[in-house]
């Protein structure tokens, strides 16, 4: 037998977000909580799949005239089309003038990783800024897409709140035409999220500057419970006739996580721009995987184009955001009840599916070891994953933590 | 709220803002082989034929839907949850695919020297083997067959490993030109990458024989070469799967550590679910932990883990003796349906007196016949006939049915028939 080319092939380390699962899965304790990955749960603790999915579902495998042909390079097109109008709204004049290009991708990351190797080869400026801190994959992805990374503050450790002066200050002193990357709400890890009148401060610097706004939107309907709330801010940079790109994920406001389902949309100056912009897209995603997953995609362009379904599904989306919600308060107060040291209001005033703890990594592995609590190292714990049964525990292992951890 | 945004001024200041970001974008020019069918779709013509995208079309020209994947549908249809599957995808599925490539009590199995991960069908399992390429064997380059799917060029382009060509198709009989291929593998450095296509070679149909291929598998062993394996119509050359994979079990006899692309676009007629599997043999269990995990970290960036839908059906199918038995049934089906068309295509032209020989339509394999038309006769044909197809000459004999093997044949016979 040969040697191997890849003998000295090293074991990569755990994906330090998937790998919390893993170790989870590992942990035979009856009394185990997984608050790593952002997958909703619901009060049973049982992941959930919406029950507009299953009809759109059975639909689709009822119907024998459905095919599994390949779709095009960029997706199926009502998908691509009812994405644009789910964001940008139905009535964007951006949509009316053909401006926007949408195209079919593989969940959130697939999007962003599309729309950096897009910039790489068509954007004069390489560089990415992204917020202090965020979701751990995002600066792999930049990286392997060829942009170089940088940091822009973001989140105050102290307020636990949004470090809105070094947040200006950072992006103002960005060169001219430089990509900032902005999630569009529910920030991910903290739960931070920029006002409306902040956002409208950010979105004026950031044209006067004439830097590049890139959206990662992966929790719309679920910050709010309000679809076209959770979109302000996107929609806020649109309608000032500028262009940006936004990420699209469908994993979590539909559920549909392991089907890969997202979008990633350019909105540019004219209708030819976006065209010519599209034909380029197809040249970066072709030589990665051809064409995108039929079957989600055909799931939610189902819904989105049916009133009632869309109604339903709204419900439902809302549904999960206010148990979301209901699960902060009841940490909150469990906290409180036990005289918790520390202020525990970020609890409460975080938004979407994370909330940034502020524990430290001592304290986490302390949490992990003596209550079996998985969560992230970085404090982060997935409120999706809590239920009114299982916050008592966290409150005591969190409550643990802070007395007896450094 | 949002309405007193709007009013507050900044907008107006904002539309006489400068630049597009995009306005020295070029129009890229259009994908040879998907933009074919792009154009049959907006042909009107009632006579027109699409053999340009290898796509199986029933004996009607309909696409079809295997018996087994509708039954596997129904049954995870609203009995699952659609969660992650872990970076290196379902574990399921993986298995099963594995069993197919490398044989159902094979050795490197059982001893899991094999790593392994689900893939986005042929294409992203070159692109993460392109990807692990670069990054662990960084000075390599990858020998590409001339020619091949188009698509093989752009994947290790953009995964930035340098490109070489080595000789494979011979024009003037349209069949294999062993001897400059031998010498190309001879003459390359030792320890180069090489891309084989493991049956039913795309575009031309044309492959080694056995005994070649034991003599191609020997010159890799004296030269250390690296082995990647393209299989994207196991199944579809034969009809029989494990006969397939022959020119694999060849190599993996002769102790090469080789890697493998697999697809079930075609054999199972998933096309658009995007299910695939890529595989790389390691010298011992601790390694190939060690290569999948890398694999992982090329995923994570690229889509994080891939689509549930389409590998479940897989798994469902593989893991069900009478749902393999019947996809079994159904792959030799449809491999009959395309040998009865090269037989019906070959005799139609023989039968309109041209002058030229066909022959090399029933000796090649698999979903695509090479015809040897030029571009301009290919142009002819869709032109004047209406019959789509890439200008390289390639028919693939899937869209060919006993309703238009005629008009094909006659078509065909028209533009060549000067010579």
């Amino acid at each position: 037998m040969s040697d191997s080319v890849f003998a000295s092939v090293v074991q990569a380390p755990e994906d330090p977000i998937l790998g919390v699962t893993v170790a989870y899965n590992k942990d035979q304790s009856p009394v185990k909580l997984n608050l790593g990955v952002g997958a909703y749960r619901t009060e049973e603790g049982k992941p959930l799949v919406l029950n507009v999915v299953r009809k759109a579902e059975q639909m689709l495998v009822n119907d024998h005239s459905r095919v599994k042909e390949y779709l095009p390079i960029t997706g199926l097109a009502d998908f691509n089309k009812l994405s644009a109008k789910l964001i940008f709204g139905a009535n964007s004049p951006a949509i009316q003038e053909n401006r926007v290009t949408t195209v079919q991708c593989l969940s959130g990351t697939g999007s962003l990783r599309v729309g950096a190797e897009f910039l790489a080869r068509h954007y004069h400026e390489k560089t990415i800024y992204i917020p202090q801190p965020t979701w751990g994959n995002h600066p792999k992805v930049f990286t392997l897409a060829g942009l170089s990374v940088k940091t822009y503050r973001y989140y105050n450790p102290s307020t636990r709140g949004l470090d809105f002066s070094g947040l200006l200050e950072d992006l103002g002193n960005a060169p001219s035409g430089a990509i900032v990357l902005l999630h569009a709400c529910a920030h991910n890890p903290t739960g931070v999220d920029p006002t409306s009148d902040q956002w409208e401060q950010i979105r004026q610097l950031m044209r006067s500057k004439e830097l590049l706004p890139f959206f990662d939107s992966a929790y719309q309907g679920f910050a709010s419970g309000n679809l076209d709330a959770d979109a302000e801010s996107i929609r806020m940079f649109v309608a000032d006739g500028g262009e940006c790109l936004a990420a699209q994920s469908y994993a979590k406001n539909m559920g549909l996580y392991g089907e890969r389902v997202g979008a990633f949309s350019i909105v540019c100056k004219t209708a030819d721009v976006a065209t010519r912009v599209e034909s380029q897209l197809k040249l970066v995603i072709r030589p990665m995987y051809s064409n995108p997953p039929i079957h989600g995609a055909s799931i939610v362009a189902t819904i989105l184009k049916d009133g009632d379904m869309y109604t339903e599904w709204s419900v439902e989306l809302k549904a999960m955001a206010d148990r979301i919600i209901s699960m902060r308060q009841q940490l909150y107060d469990a906290l409180c009840a036990r005289g918790t040291p520390g202020d525990w209001s970020h609890i409460i005033k975080q938004i979407g599916m994370f909330t940034f703890t502020g524990l430290n990594t001592s304290q986490v592995a302390f949490m992990t070891k003596e209550y079996h609590i998985y969560m992230t190292s970085d404090g982060r714990i997935s409120m999706a994953g809590l239920s009114s049964r299982t916050v008592p525990h966290l409150a005591d292992a969190i409550h643990a933590a802070v007395t007896s951890v450094a | 709220m949002f309405g007193r945004i709007l009013a507050s001024g900044a907008v107006g200041a904002a539309r006489s803002m400068s630049t597009a970001w995009w306005r020295h974008v070029e129009p890229a020019p259009k994908d040879p082989i998907l933009g074919v069918t792009e154009a049959f779709l907006a042909d009107p013509s009632p006579n027109k034929v699409n053999v340009g995208v290898g796509a199986y079309r029933d004996d009607n020209g309909k696409p079809v839907v295997l018996e087994c994947v509708r039954e596997a549908e129904r049954r995870i249809a609203g009995n699952l949850n659609m969660e992650y599957l872990p970076m290196g995808g379902s574990v399921n599925m993986v298995e099963e695919t594995l069993k197919l490539a490398y044989g159902e009590n094979s050795d490197l199995l059982k001893d899991k020297r094999v790593a392994a991960v689900q893939a986005l069908s042929g294409t992203g399992a070159c692109r993460l083997f392109a990807d692990f390429q670069k990054r662990f064997s960084p000075d390599s380059q990858i020998y590409i067959p001339v020619p091949t799917w188009a698509n093989h060029h752009n994947i290790w382009r953009d995964a930035h490993v340098p490109q070489r060509t080595f000789h494979y198709y011979h024009p003037q009989s349209r069949g294999l030109d062993f001897a400059s291929m031998m010498d190309d593998i001879k003459n390359a450095p030792n320890g180069s990458f090489f891309l084989l296509h493991a049956c039913a070679h795309n575009p031309t149909g044309v492959d080694p024989s056995e005994e070649q291929w034991r003599e191609i598998s020997h010159q890799f062993k004296v030269k250390g070469h690296f082995a990647f394996f393209d299989m994207a119509y196991q199944g579809f050359a034969s009809g029989d799967p494990e006969r397939d994979a022959k020119s694999i079990r060849i190599f993996l006899e002769d102790g090469h550590l080789i890697g493998c692309a697999q697809s079930y676009a075609k054999n199972m007629g998933l096309y658009g679910q995007r299910v695939g599997c890529l595989s790389v043999v390691c010298e011992d269990e601790k390694q190939a932990v060690a290569v999948k995990s890398q694999l992982q970290q090329l995923a994570r960036p690229m889509y994080s883990n891939p689509p549930v839908h389409g590998a479940l059906i897989v798994s469902t199918i593989l893991g069900d003796p009478d749902l393999k038995k019947l996809w079994l049934k159904e792959v030799k089906g449809m491999a009959d349906r395309i040998i009865g068309m090269r037989t019906a295509l070959r005799e139609n032209l023989e039968k309109l007196g041209s002058p030229l020989s066909w022959e090399h339509v029933t000796k090649q394999i698999g979903m695509f016949c090479y015809s040897g038309m030029t571009p301009e006769q290919v142009d002819r044909l869709t032109q004047e006939y209406h019959i789509y197809m890439t200008r390289n000459g390639r028919i693939s004999m899937a869209g060919v049915t006993t309703g238009n093997v005629g008009y094909l044949a006659n078509a065909i016979h028209e533009v060549t028939k000067s010579g």
